[in-house]
């Protein structure tokens, strides 16, 4: 599978400006100099002051996110949420400060397959893993599906980003209350000539895989993993497959759900 | 141009092994690593006799300065690499070195004798901080057992002999004085130091899949400096050091502890092109002459460790 090159070594770009979804940011940069991105890949990111000195004197490492959008003029948005020294040392970035980014990595979603012209692709999407999902659906267009699922209301407020999505909240403060994985039980009861395209959490990912495997429907998940370098260097975000431990920032991000046994 | 064990490099900074996958880099940059390859020469990951899978996740925590990694040497196996690692290794732009480890000195012979007959290779460096499964003492923490393992492996292969030192040892130098009595051509220092943390939400369960890892990064460099200046005033064997080496000023604070070569580590994991950075700083910072460094002067007033 053909994937985007990143331009060799981290790039010091700009910030050109921060906006709040509830929960989440969006982080915007100005990437002038790099190749726009496949929809799935990823970027490591780190501030270029400040990296370090915050809860436990850290972040020391980079920080892996898969791009919510690239904009024609270079320009790259990330969505974020503070859990934790990175995320909140990243989320305090405003307009003109500096970044270094390394990137575009790593395998992204495959165009849907010729030999299933007739399959509808549904966009399934967890928390803060809706990211890669929102330049998926540009790409895909109107005619994909999208289900996102959110802990609570605030969180909720990241579903602006990806127009015309049907949600499901935890707390039942937006759409149905449950899990965005009944939704897509729901969809794949009523016609299983789909394709699945997901993003989130372990358990969320692991429900769809197992749904879709017993609806025999073809899914591509974008799994997570702490990582270190991005590129293979450091063999640290590995996760099983059926062929052993595969590395999520060259092997993936987004695998073949049929690859993998159980998403843990 | 510097040098290695007779090996000529095109400036004084390698990559620490393990630390860099050019096959994976390639994946990732495209021919552009090779227009612009980051060290002067390339040591592969730790190759096994039989492949391995490595440690299960998690693998990794971050620290302050540095990390833990657990990754547990996973590689394809001697037969695996020489089939299909090393036709790609081979197309790199700089010298390579192979890092070798096993469990007894007979499958470290076997691995170096594999490797002898291979003229892509440039150099061995030998893993030693693996337990003997028969003695049960780590080959490198202590001087007889690194001795009768270069005893055991030296007449295999003319290639230099690079014995990669553990830090997790009494005394390192009395080592490195036993790998020169024995045969090696040359050392490396440090590699990582044993360390642990523990589950964030489950008390007293490690983090790590495989319990413990090695710690590295800004954190260890100190102590690389102190071990490198140790191992130094014993042997005069070319010295490899590492440990935390992120900037040229580091880079020569290690050259003036005693290395003739510094390897990166760690700090390609947040810069893929940090080996190029250095090497560029530490040319400027010697200006061509190591002996005499030029190095700038501080902001203002009388050094401290606190300003």
């Amino acid at each position: 599978m053909t994937r985007t090159l990143a331009p060799l070594g981290r790039r010091h770009v700009d910030v050109r400006g921060h906006s709040r979804f509830g929960a989440y940011t969006v982080l915007s940069v100005v990437d002038g100099d790099g190749p726009a991105p496949d929809p799935g890949q990823f970027y490591m990111l780190a501030a270029a002051e400040r990296w370090g000195g915050g809860e436990d004197e850290r972040p020391f490492l980079p920080r892996a996110f898969s791009v919510l959008r690239a904009h024609g003029d270079g320009t790259l948005d990330f969505l974020l949420e503070d859990v934790g020294p990175g995320t909140r040392r990243l989320c305090e970035l405003r307009s003109g400060d500096g970044l270094f980014l390394l990137g575009p990595l790593g395998q992204g979603f495959a165009p849907v397959r010729p030999s299933h012209p007739t399959r509808r692709p549904i966009l399934v999407g967890g928390g803060v893993g809706i990211a890669p999902l929102a330049i998926w659906r540009d790409t895909l267009g109107a005619g994909a599906l999208v289900l996102l699922g959110f802990r609570d209301g605030a969180h909720a407020e990241g579903a602006a980003l990806i127009p015309g999505a049907r949600l499901a909240t935890d707390d039942g403060s937006a759409g149905h209350r449950g899990l965005v994985t009944d939704l897509l039980a729901a969809e794949l009861g009523c016609d299983a000539r789909a394709e699945v395209y997901a993003c989130g959490p372990p358990p969320m990912l692991e429900a769809v895989r197992a749904l879709c495997a017993e609806h025999g429907v073809p899914a591509q998940l974008a799994l997570e993993s702490g990582m270190a370098c991005g590129y293979g260097a450091c063999f640290g975000c590995v996760v099983p497959s059926r062929d052993g431990y595969v590395r999520l920032c060259v092997d993936g991000p987004v695998l073949d759900a049929a690859d993998l046994e159980l998403v843990a | 141009m510097s040098d290695l064990c007779g090996i000529p490099l095109a400036h004084p900074v390698v990559n620490a092994s393990g630390t860099f996958d050019a096959i994976a880099a390639r994946r990732a940059f495209g021919d552009a690593l090779f227009e612009a390859f980051p060290f002067a020469a390339y040591v592969s990951k730790t190759v096994t006799l039989q492949p391995r899978q490595g440690n299960p996740p998690p693998r990794l925590w971050e620290l302050p300065a540095g990390m833990i990694n657990s990754i547990g040497l996973p590689n394809k196996g001697l037969a695996g690499y020489l089939a299909e690692d090393l036709p790609l290794l081979a197309e790199l732009p700089v010298p390579l070195i192979v890092n070798v480890m096993g469990s007894s000195r007979e499958d470290v012979g076997r691995l170096v004798a594999a490797f002898a007959e291979r003229d892509e290779v440039a150099a061995l460096e030998l893993n030693v901080s693996c337990p003997n499964v028969r003695t049960g003492l780590v080959m490198g923490a202590d001087p007889r057992e690194l001795g009768a393992l270069l005893d055991h492996v030296r007449p295999l292969t003319d290639k230099p002999l690079i014995a990669k030192l553990t830090p997790n040892a009494t005394a390192p130098a009395d080592v490195a004085a036993a790998a020169e009595a024995h045969g090696a051509d040359a050392v490396s220092l440090v590699n990582t130091l044993r360390g642990m943390a523990f589950h964030p939400d489950r008390p007293g369960e490690p983090w790590l899949g495989a319990g413990t890892g090695g710690v590295s990064g800004p954190a260890i460099r100190a102590i690389a400096v102190a071990q490198v200046r140790d191992v130094r005033r014993r042997t005069g064997l070319p010295i490899v050091g590492m440990g935390g080496v992120q900037s040229g000023r580091h880079a020569l604070d290690l050259r003036r502890a005693g290395a003739d070569i510094v390897a990166v580590g760690t700090e390609s994991f947040r810069n893929p092109l940090a080996g190029s950075a250095v090497a560029a700083e530490l040319a400027a910072l010697e200006q061509g002459s190591p002996a005499n460094p030029r190095v700038p002067e501080g902001r203002s007033g009388t050094p401290m460790f606190v300003r």
